[in-house]
């Protein structure tokens, strides 16, 4: 099913930034009041993928095919039930600076000011550095995000947009290894998604990072992603496909539209997306407990490809 | 928005004011002494009444009598009490003896004793509510325990910690740091327990140590539901110095009330309790201010 084998040549040369080996994850089923079971049911399994260095990679699928769970793994916040994650040469075990998240609820401190939500990020990189250091380090992420003027504010007193700013701000100084965006901007309207998608391809090239992205999102998905991971439905969700977006560098939202080759990924997504949600009702209640795994955001919603914005 | 809402704050507060007008109107009514009335009483009864001290005889007309202002029948009206808190301001730092202590050493004796123990049951019922939020295991150890502890009211310690301790000053202290202790323990741990997931997430991400992690994200993030605890314990605190001075007899705002209801001086029984409601409120406010420096929104 994998289509590992359609790796470009180029691509292969780079350096492994992320590989995926046969991770699995299995919850307990839960009774109907919500209490777990000795029974286990495998959210998804055998998934093995490589991100490479440089490589921006999203990841597509139904609610419940454990995108989130995956993420959480890669992570550290999660434990994988078989397989594992590797980055740098090492196996996974628990969180990092390695690995930062910028996380769909944005998850700053809203007792913090922007300015130290992003400081507290570039202390921890950087605990030999003077206060000055610190200081011009933040100061020069809090500018690239397009953030100047609004340092001293609580993320209360700012948007969605803004606030996933200082998210992506506090994950980029950190200059990890792998960067992971868990939806990062289903919380934002979809006027400012557009904005903030370009900054973030922006900040993307700029940084020379490596992405991994799990997002509803399709039309996000082929603007950002060198290639769109693609899984099944939950339970035993499985990576389906890898598809390549060829779309050249760097791209704009007016030139992805007019390409042929977005229309022809798009439609395949959609495709894809659609056979597996028919797939997917039948067996819907076969269980009699839940098999939603219990961390998957519950505002989660169906993929969607919205119109451009 | 804002000029509007300023400019009607001040109803609210002139319908207070109104409505303490009305009731001192009222209470003076209510406690107001007719005047006696000799009409239809014997010269038995009068030569009875004048010997019991319930009147004398009217200094301005011959035969007559009027109550006597020594002897005080009825409840006090609002006018002796402000008397009554004239004279105690006016002298207020006097001590001539064990039982006659100006109100300005009882309130600084009482402020004392309560600002000890507060602070301590805060200090220690923060640390222990930490730990308790924290981990899980803990709170089951510990629960059944707090249980029982917290519904037993601090002055029930009393004759053990007389027993135990001894001195009243530090019994008082105790009785204070008994009842700020558990609300404070259980608003902490709550607090701590509820700090959303996402923040402790980011905590280990940037590999926060255990102090970083403590004062970046665990108290800030808990801090409003402290501040809450703190107040309901302060609350409770103040309740409990009342019964625990009168039990006591040694010195304070407490035992002054009960000093005053064993000299049947009901207009310092009342004074005493308005200096209370004053202290209260003053405190109160403070914690106020401070829960507003560290409240956030979400």
């Amino acid at each position: 099913m994998q289509n590992n084998n359609d790796h470009s040549n180029e691509r292969d040369n780079r350096a492994l930034a992320m590989r995926v080996d046969h991770a699995a994850k299995d919850f307990p089923v839960l009774t109907s009041n919500g209490s777990p079971t000795n029974e286990t049911f495998c959210v998804f399994e055998d998934v093995n993928f490589d991100v490479h260095e440089g490589e921006f990679l999203s990841m597509i699928g139904h609610s419940g095919c454990g995108k989130s769970t995956l993420l959480n793994i890669m992570a550290g916040f999660d434990r994988p039930s078989r397989g594992g994650i590797v980055v740098d040469g090492k196996e996974v075990t628990a969180p990092g600076l390695d690995r930062m998240v910028v996380f769909q609820s944005f998850a700053l401190m809203p007792w913090l000011t922007c300015f130290v939500n992003v400081r507290v990020a570039v202390r921890s990189a950087h605990p030999d550095w003077t206060k000055d250091q610190i200081n011009a380090h933040t100061q020069k992420y809090i500018d690239m995000m397009g953030l100047t003027g609004a340092e001293s504010k609580r993320p209360s007193m700012l948007s969605g947009g803004m606030r996933q700013r200082v998210g992506l701000a506090r994950a980029f100084c950190v200059e990890p290894k792998v960067l992971l965006l868990d939806e990062p901007f289903a919380q934002i309207d979809a006027l400012t998604r557009g904005v903030i998608q370009d900054e973030l391809m922006r900040m993307w090239e700029v940084t020379n990072s490596t992405v991994f992205m799990v997002t509803h999102d399709v039309d996000e998905a082929i603007l950002l992603s060198d290639r769109i991971a693609l899984m099944s439905n939950g339970p035993n969700a499985k990576l389906a496909e890898i598809i390549e977006v060829n779309i050249p560098r760097p791209r704009t939202r007016q030139q992805m539209i007019d390409s042929p080759e977005y229309t022809r990924i798009r439609n395949h997504i959609l495709h894809f997306l659609i056979s597996h949600q028919m797939a997917a009702e039948p067996s819907g209640s076969e269980e009699g407990g839940s098999t939603e795994p219990p961390d998957e955001d519950a505002k989660s919603q169906q993929p969607s490809a919205s119109a451009v914005v | 928005m804002k000029p509007y809402v300023d400019r009607f704050k001040i109803v609210p507060k002139l319908l207070s004011l109104l409505l303490m007008i009305v009731f001192l109107f009222i209470w003076h009514g209510a406690t107001r002494q007719a005047a006696f009335n000799q009409t239809g009483l014997s010269a038995d009864d009068l030569m009875l009444m004048e010997m019991n001290g319930d009147i004398i005889p009217d200094p301005e007309t011959e035969g007559s009598y009027i109550n006597n202002p020594e002897k005080q029948s009825t409840f006090p009206g609002p006018i002796k009490v402000w008397e009554k808190i004239i004279e105690e301001f006016s002298d207020p730092f006097h001590a001539k003896g064990t039982n006659d202590h100006g109100i300005g050493w009882l309130i600084i004796y009482t402020l004392t004793v309560f600002a000890i123990g507060f602070l301590l049951a805060s200090i220690a019922g923060i640390v222990m509510g930490v730990c308790i939020g924290l981990s899980r295991t803990l709170f089951d150890v510990l629960n059944p325990f707090l249980q029982v502890l917290k519904p037993i009211s601090p002055v029930a310690w009393m004759p053990l910690l007389l027993y135990t301790v001894q001195d009243g000053t530090a019994v008082s202290i105790l009785v204070v740091f008994l009842a700020a202790l558990w609300p404070t323990v259980a608003n902490t741990a709550f607090g701590v327990n509820n700090i959303r997931e996402d923040y402790i997430r980011v905590a280990s991400l940037l590999q926060f140590g255990w102090v970083r992690k403590m004062f970046t994200v665990i108290l800030p993030g808990a801090a409003p539901a402290i501040v809450s605890g703190l107040r309901i314990s302060f609350g409770s605190a103040l309740i409990a110095i009342v019964p625990a001075e009168m039990l006591l007899g040694e010195l304070g705002v407490g035992y002054n009330i009960w000093m005053e209801w064993n000299n049947l001086d009901i207009a310092g029984v009342i004074f005493a309790i308005l200096v209370f409601g004053v202290l209260g409120f003053a405190l109160d406010s403070l914690l106020d201010r401070v829960a507003k420096g560290v409240s956030f929104a979400e």
